[in-house]
């Protein structure tokens, strides 16, 4: 019941309060009434609109009582009012549709460049996610009580900053979707890669990205990157069940076993991606992104990979987003397309093009050794996997690195 | 977590092979499907053609015998289903409170098996078998 319709009461009364702490408080008050009423008088036949109903009339009575830090309390109360007759109304469509407005701006304002990034990412999952402030704490394995702060902390700067509660329009519209999109992706990085941290709590998160990000296609459903988004999250996720072995050991992608890839999600992927280029948004950041997990998704094997293709798609990523990242990934894939001379090559000019800072990155060496014993240079090969290995702190990565050695040497030896 | 939404219409079990619901039970279905999509749960939704156009084939002794429908026996037949993508038993079964059902209908809700609502010991004894057979 409380996850159905929290995010909505908080937005709608956040509209009015301007304030999204009180907001939420005032929609609590009216669930716990709700809980003590319902049992005796039975569940009313549109709960929502009850639970509407009750937080609003506290809103008016804390108003009233002057009990808010908000100023004109007679206009806002008479905005309240005004919105209570409304929902008796017959209007029912335009309510919901004004409901709508209400949630879009309760994002646009949790993910307020304002705020810093974990404060972002706390609200979000509080306010809209409608997860418990211990839940969000055990998914980030911080205390229950820093994440409180966190949240509070970043309620006040918005009522401190007096950041108006409403959709961005025009030129910043663009800025600010790309923000919410951001702390989506973080939401779900950090229930999809995280190493550490409780897996029941961590898929949580991941699925919880996911609802958000299919909330924004319903609510912003001309925005390409929402939906190409949507396309990227979906087709990582669908490879889950394949992401580990037996005994917890990270499984690469080219090793996975892809029948464990759960092909409906694929197909929920895929149809995000084809809205999002028919928008005419297949050139940005995230559809490239997705188009790339596409073509390793299409693949029935891994050696039927369009390499060729997904190095085009990098060729064009990198011009948008010029990051030795996104450089060193397309090395990969011009090493798989065309052989690993050409791979080493692009991988010096990606860490060209990364200088010093990505100069601790366990990666490069990484990438530049499994280059090098492809081309036979096996006792370089060597070195640079010794020099990954001594670069990540990560257990799990040191294990693969080590594996990889053990073949090297194997292969040295029968030489 | 994932949980199926099962539909069981009264008297599908009968229904002709042609049968369609109305115009004005399609809107509210639509209506009711808007509300999944906007809150970020649907995953998938399907309705089926009445039991009479189906058929069944069951199994004795690991051989199988097709019969055609309408199945005389069944008192209870699926109509379609939702998949939908919530964090609890409670919030699927808020959902199906909420679906624009006629008297005397049923939604069965039922979880999908996932790896991840599994505590790590009990995945730890899951590992003998196939990961296949546990993970849908």
């Amino acid at each position: 019941m409380w996850k159905i319709e929290s995010t909505r009461l908080i937005a709608a009364i956040a509209r009015v309060t301007h304030d999204i702490g009180i907001a939420e408080e005032l929609a609590q008050d009216a669930l716990v009434t709700a809980l003590e009423v319902w049992p005796e008088e039975g569940i009313p036949d549109n709960p929502g609109a009850w639970l509407m109903t009750a937080a609003k009339r506290r809103a008016i009575d804390s108003l009233r009582r002057g009990r808010m830090l908000v100023q004109k309390h007679e206009e806002i109360a008479r905005e309240l009012e005004w919105q209570q007759q409304r929902l008796g109304d017959a209007l029912e469509h335009s309510l919901d549709q004004v409901i709508d407005d209400d949630v879009l701006r309760l994002i646009f304002t949790a993910c307020h460049p304002v705020l810093a990034v974990e404060g972002r990412i706390a609200l979000t999952l509080r306010l809209i996610g409608g997860l418990t402030t211990a839940e969000i704490a055990r998914a980030f394995l911080v205390p229950e009580k820093t994440l409180g702060q966190r949240i509070s902390r970043a309620k006040k700067t918005l009522a401190e900053a007096h950041v108006p509660f409403e959709t961005p329009s025009g030129d910043e519209l663009r800025s600010r979707v790309e923000a919410v999109l951001m702390v989506v992706y973080l939401i779900f990085n950090e229930g999809y890669t995280a190493t550490s941290g409780d897996e029941w709590m961590r898929a949580a998160l991941a699925e919880e990205a996911l609802r958000l990000g299919r909330m924004l296609g319903q609510l912003l459903p001309g925005e390409s990157e929402v939906y190409a988004l949507v396309a990227l999250m979906e087709l990582q996720a669908s490879r889950s069940a394949a992401r580990r072995g037996k005994n917890g050991e990270a499984v690469l992608l080219p090793d996975q076993d892809r029948s464990l890839w759960d092909y409906a999600q694929i197909k929920r992927g895929m149809t995000a991606l084809e809205q999002a280029q028919s928008l005419g948004g297949g050139a940005k950041p995230y559809a490239l992104q997705a188009a790339i997990a596409a073509c390793h998704m299409r693949a029935r094997t891994a050696e039927e990979t369009d390499w060729e293709r997904i190095v085009l798609l990098y060729d064009a990523l990198l011009q948008i987003n010029p990051s030795p990242i996104v450089a060193l990934n397309r090395a990969v894939a011009v090493g798989m397309a065309q052989g690993p001379a050409a791979g080493l090559d692009a991988l010096d000019a990606a860490a060209t093009l990364a200088g010093d800072s990505l100069a601790g990155y366990h990666l490069f060496p990484s990438v530049r050794g499994d280059l090098l014993m492809k081309m036979g240079r096996l006792e370089e090969a060597r070195e640079e996997i010794q020099r990954a290995i001594a670069m990540t702190k990560n257990l799990r990565e040191q294990e693969l690195l080590a594996n990889r050695l053990k073949q090297l040497e194997k292969a040295t030896r029968s030489v | 977590m994932r949980f199926m939404m099962i539909v069981i219409p009264k008297g599908y079990e009968s229904a002709a092979p042609d049968a369609v619901p109305s115009a004005e039970a399609v809107a509210k279905m639509m209506e009711y499907n808007k509300a999944l999509k906007k809150a970020g749960v649907l995953l998938a939704l399907d309705g089926l053609f009445p039991p009479s156009t189906g058929a069944r084939v069951s199994y004795t002794d690991g051989k199988p015998t097709v019969t055609d429908g309408p199945f005389a026996e069944a008192k209870e037949v699926i109509g379609g289903y939702w998949i939908i993508q919530v964090r609890s038993r409670e919030e699927a079964i808020e959902w199906a409170r909420r679906a624009p059902m006629s008297n005397n209908e049923v939604i069965e809700v039922r979880q999908i098996h996932e790896m991840s609502d599994f505590p790590e010991d009990v995945q730890k004894a899951a590992e003998g078998f196939e990961h296949r057979n546990v993970v849908a």
